[in-house]
């Protein structure tokens, strides 16, 4: 069964937002939220390295673990998804994610905080897929058309890779071995487990 | 002119009680969610597989996934 995963190759982005662009524009995200964003370290200085963040859909979800309506499930494919009629809105999960994954939309009255959004890897939530109720909660179900995230399949530079984690991490292999450096990927040991409990992290030469 | 004054506090009182509207949240069962293999109503689903059948789904996403390397679609290995 695929493991649906994310990887960003801090060696290929160049910070052209068109992942944040993308998924805005596929699921209807609201102002003031943003399921993907990319992050820069040293902006502006020689060596500066971009990355591109979201759900991680991990194996052992902090969010899962912390949430009091326990909103969260994990798909067959390794996705990590809510109920928003179950959520309460309350940011435990927002403060357990160690990647600032789960999103607040400040849209209710006096400021009060609305129910957790987030990265759903295009699989949409617990409605009918691919439903009008679906897709006005969660966006758009592209899992259940048989597509890859738009956020990764449109990036240009294809520095965001989406899919089965096996098949991901033998094409970020298969690169760092070309090219002969960049074998740290971002974040995947925290997200996807040490290779003791979890996938093996992607190794090459630097 | 009281009449002008009692419509102008109507508006005022409608629109100020418009912005304590709010969605009803009330919690209800635990929802299951259909796989992604048993597919979409969508008219966008993608060619090449068959909804509902789990093994045409894996190696559809399996297959687009891999093509995601160009390394293998240039030929450059």
């Amino acid at each position: 069964m695929a493991r649906m995963k994310f990887i960003c190759d801090a060696e290929r982005c160049i910070e052209c937002n068109g992942c944040v662009t993308a998924c805005k524009a596929e699921h209807d995200v609201p102002w003031g939220v943003n399921r993907r964003r990319v992050v820069t370290l040293n902006d502006g200085r020689a060596g500066e390295k971009s990355i591109s963040v979201a759900c991680m859909h991990c194996s052992d979800a902090p969010c899962m673990a912390v949430c009091p309506v326990d909103c969260f499930y994990r798909t067959a494919e390794g996705v990590v998804l809510h109920d928003k009629d179950t959520c309460i809105g309350c940011g435990y999960c927002s403060y357990a994610c160690p990647f600032g994954a789960p999103q607040f939309p400040s849209n209710g009255t006096f400021g009060l905080r609305g129910k957790m959004d987030k990265c759903t890897f295009c699989a949409g939530g617990p409605e009918d897929n691919g439903s009008v109720a679906e897709n006005e909660k969660y966006g758009r179900n592209r899992l259940a058309e048989g597509k890859l995230p738009l956020c990764a399949e449109m990036c240009s530079t294809k520095a965001l890779l989406g899919g089965d984690g096996d098949v991901v991490a033998d094409i970020f292999r298969n690169r760092v071995l070309t090219r002969g450096k960049g074998s740290e990927v971002w974040g995947w040991g925290t997200a996807y487990g040490k290779p003791t409990g979890g996938a093996a992290q992607p190794q090459g030469k630097k | 002119m009281t009449r002008a004054l009692l419509t102008w506090g109507v508006v005022c009182a409608g629109i100020l009680l418009a912005g304590c509207g709010e969605k009803p949240q009330t919690a209800g069962p635990r929802k299951g969610d259909a796989a992604a293999s048993q597919g979409a109503t969508a008219a966008y689903t993608a060619p090449g597989w068959k909804q509902g059948d789990a093994a045409s789904w894996e190696s559809h996403i399996k297959k687009r996934a891999e093509g995601q390397d160009e390394y293998t679609r240039t030929n450059r290995n």
